[in-house]
């Protein structure tokens, strides 16, 4: 019996421990914006993207740590995230890092949950050539206060087997979504993939037509789900992991499938029969910034690293290496490692047929009206994987 | 001389004191596996089950403390259910598999096989264990994919179509073998297999030969000799085996990520909730499934005797 005594007791301090745990993290409300980026404080801690940060070390020609680091006077401290949410925990959960490449879906969290801060923009340099459309962007945009720098973007595209769909390139989504004979004359049914993320609803939603797939009301929100749930007997397999989806266009036969201009570089680099479209629905896409953490611990090197994050050498670089889009549009001229077409291989025209990630909310991002959360998505879109 | 024995006595007198405090003793010795069950490894259960009594605030997406039954409540709905099922069903299915492959190489290794053979098959049943996990699942991906080399070989030897018939079948079936149940199966056995040959090689290596003897003489078959006698003092094995086998199939959530089609396991489950939605109530919750399971599979073991001999 005293056993259980003892279970108890540890019941219950864990109990005050949980209960007492939220009342440490007070948000700083003094707002008042750096007006000059002062001395620096010898490193800056970044939370990034797989392949966002390099320092030349996965290869040499990549580079764009090294001279930051001789001439601010600031070491590059980078831990990789693998998802948005993995993002936001990391900032939300602890006040050691500095900045966060977040994407649209983690970005309006970051900032409704006060993680992250307003940036003087007076102090970036170069924010005149950032790409207009990306300057006051709603996912870093909020009431015309600014929270991070555009780093780069790129589009969910349409990959398909050359093979078969021989001279006629798919032109919908539809090839995904809905039963039907491809080109090769066999039916595409266990031969698409669909991506394993609960954003991918907004894709079935933009397929159906819906103006802002982030904000779906219930009836709008069913019936996506209802469109996922017959492609369920499609799709083979849902992808999350870029390697495992390359495997699956070299091994599994696939013939279509929503993807990254990412895998497909490399499976056109590996001579696989594969390209890809943005199809006339458009497409979804993603849209990062840099964003800066309300308790930073150096605000200096941060600045400073804001600053060079949008110079047009790294901006040309980071394309070339991730196959995504620079921030900095005139950063698409002259660069060695991206060459003269990289940008539009990457999408650079798709722009305005991009539906940027956005964490759904239930005010529908804001615009007033009842919306079906990110929450739900996470439990319905499990669901629809599972066959229900 | 006497400078050794000065230099040992506190050592001894520590020595004399503890012969004494028989309570203390004890306290000493099992103060660190106590801390250890109690603190860290009960701490986070309490931990978990207190998270599973608060809520996801529906607006910031951050977790509401007061305490409430909802999480629990969407457990249980149908999609939730059929995670639970499908994963206890697989883990069932894989465990059964895994005795009957087990049982007969374990008899071999026990009975039949020499001092230096004994070796080199613990060895080969071993060496996997050797690899990483994860190299393992991703060549199995090959091994099994539509253009991989178990495809090809039956192709080449006239069997594809027995192949298609089998993944014309419903629910083990699917467009290839590694998208499809019948394949994550077969990984899953074969993933973790030596954890249930093993423990019943063990099992029957304490099987004295006399008693087989002793029933043969009787005049009892083969076949009864094994139902009456081997079979029954291999359950010790084949049940410490069996919780290897269930519980890992029952937490993996690698296997199902790579191989098969992308259907949720309860591991998986959990892992999206607490990593992707943020909702460490709801994984906090689902965490508690496979205990549970646990908890009612061990008891039944229990029931059958299986913890008698060990």
């Amino acid at each position: 019996m005293r056993s259980r005594l003892i279970v108890w007791l540890a019941m219950m301090v864990l109990i005050a421990a949980a209960c007492g745990g939220g009342a440490t993290d007070g948000g700083e409300e003094g707002t008042a914006l750096p007006t000059e980026i002062g001395e620096s404080e010898g490193q800056v801690n970044i939370v990034a993207w797989a392949g966002y940060i390099e320092d030349g070390s996965t290869d040499p020609a990549y580079d764009w740590v090294t001279q930051f680091e001789a001439d601010s006077g600031c070491q590059v401290n980078v831990k990789t995230a693998g998802t948005s949410d993995e993002m936001t925990a990391l900032m939300t959960g602890s006040n050691e890092y500095d900045l966060v490449t977040a994407s649209g879906d983690s970005s309006n969290r970051l900032i409704a949950g006060g993680t992250v801060q307003e940036i003087n923009l007076d102090l970036i340099d170069g924010w005149d050539t950032v790409d207009p459309r990306l300057q006051d962007a709603p996912w870093h945009t909020v009431e015309g206060k600014h929270y991070g720098v555009p780093y780069d973007w790129g589009a969910n595209v349409l990959a398909y087997n050359t093979e078969v769909f021989g001279d006629t390139p798919p032109t919908s989504w539809s090839v995904v979504f809905e039963e039907q004979i491809l080109p090769d004359g066999e039916s595409n049914a266990g031969r698409v993939q669909a991506y394993d993320g609960p954003i991918y609803i907004a894709d079935a939603a933009l397929f159906m037509g819906v103006e802002q797939p982030y904000a779906l009301n219930q009836e709008q929100y069913d019936a996506a789900l209802d469109l996922l749930r017959q492609q369920r007997d499609l799709v083979g397999r849902y992808w999350h992991d870029a390697f495992i989806q390359i495997d699956d266009f070299t091994n599994e036969g696939v013939a279509a499938s929503s993807s990254w201009p990412f895998q497909v570089n490399i499976l056109q680099g590996g001579g696989a029969p594969v390209a890809s479209v943005v199809p006339d629905e458009g497409a979804t896409g993603w849209a990062d910034t840099t964003m800066m953490h309300t308790n930073a611990p150096n605000p200096n090197c941060a600045y400073k690293w804001l600053n060079h994050s949008i110079t047009s050498g790294i901006q040309g670089d980071l394309a070339a290496w991730f196959g995504s889009v620079p921030a900095v549009p005139s950063a698409c001229d002259g660069n060695e490692l991206l060459g003269p077409d990289g940008c539009n291989i990457n999408g650079l025209q798709n722009f305005d047929r991009v539906k940027f990630w956005q964490t759904p909310t239930e005010d529908c991002l804001g615009a007033g009206g009842t919306c079906v959360p990110y929450y739900k998505w996470v439990t319905d879109y499990l669901a629809v994987i599972g066959g229900r | 001389m006497t400078a050794a024995t000065q230099s040992s006595r506190p050592i001894r007198r520590i020595a004399a004191a503890l012969y004494r405090r028989r309570r203390l003793r004890l306290a000493l010795l099992l103060a660190l596996p106590v801390v250890w069950l109690v603190g860290v490894y009960g701490g986070s259960l309490a931990s978990l089950l207190i998270q599973s009594f608060f809520s996801l605030d529906n607006f910031a997406g951050t977790i509401d403390r007061t305490p409430t039954l909802d999480t629990w409540r969407e457990l249980f709905t149908p999609a939730n259910r059929a995670v639970m099922g499908r994963t206890i069903g697989m883990a069932s299915a894989v465990t059964v598999a895994a005795v009957v492959v087990a049982l007969p190489l374990a008899y071999y290794i026990a009975r039949y096989a020499s001092t230096r053979v004994k070796g080199w098959m613990v060895l080969a049943v071993l060496l996997p264990l050797w690899s990483s996990y994860l190299v393992r699942v991703y060549a199995w991906k090959l091994i099994l994919a539509a253009e991989g080399i178990v495809n090809w070989v039956l192709t080449r030897l006239g069997l594809g179509g027995v192949l298609e018939g089998i993944l014309d079948l419903p629910v083990i079936g699917g467009p290839s073998l590694s998208v499809s149940y019948l394949g994550q199966f077969v990984v899953f056995l074969y993933i973790w297999l030596p954890f249930m040959i093993l423990p019943i090689v063990t099992a029957l290596e304490r099987v004295p030969r006399s008693y087989l003897e002793a029933s043969a003489d009787l005049g009892a078959k083969p076949g009864t000799t094994f139902r009456k006698i081997v079979w029954p003092l291999s359950i010790p094995g084949v049940a410490a085996g069996s919780i290897f086998t269930f519980s890992l199939t029952l937490g993996d959530y690698i296997i199902p990520t790579v191989i098969g089609d992308s259907s949720p396991f309860i591991g998986l489950a959990i892992y999206s909730q607490q990593g992707v939605a943020g909702n460490l109530p709801a994984a906090a919750a689902f965490s508690f499934v496979p205990i549970a399971v646990m908890a009612i599979y061990l008891t039944l073991a229990r029931r059958l005797g299986a913890f008698e001999t060990i």
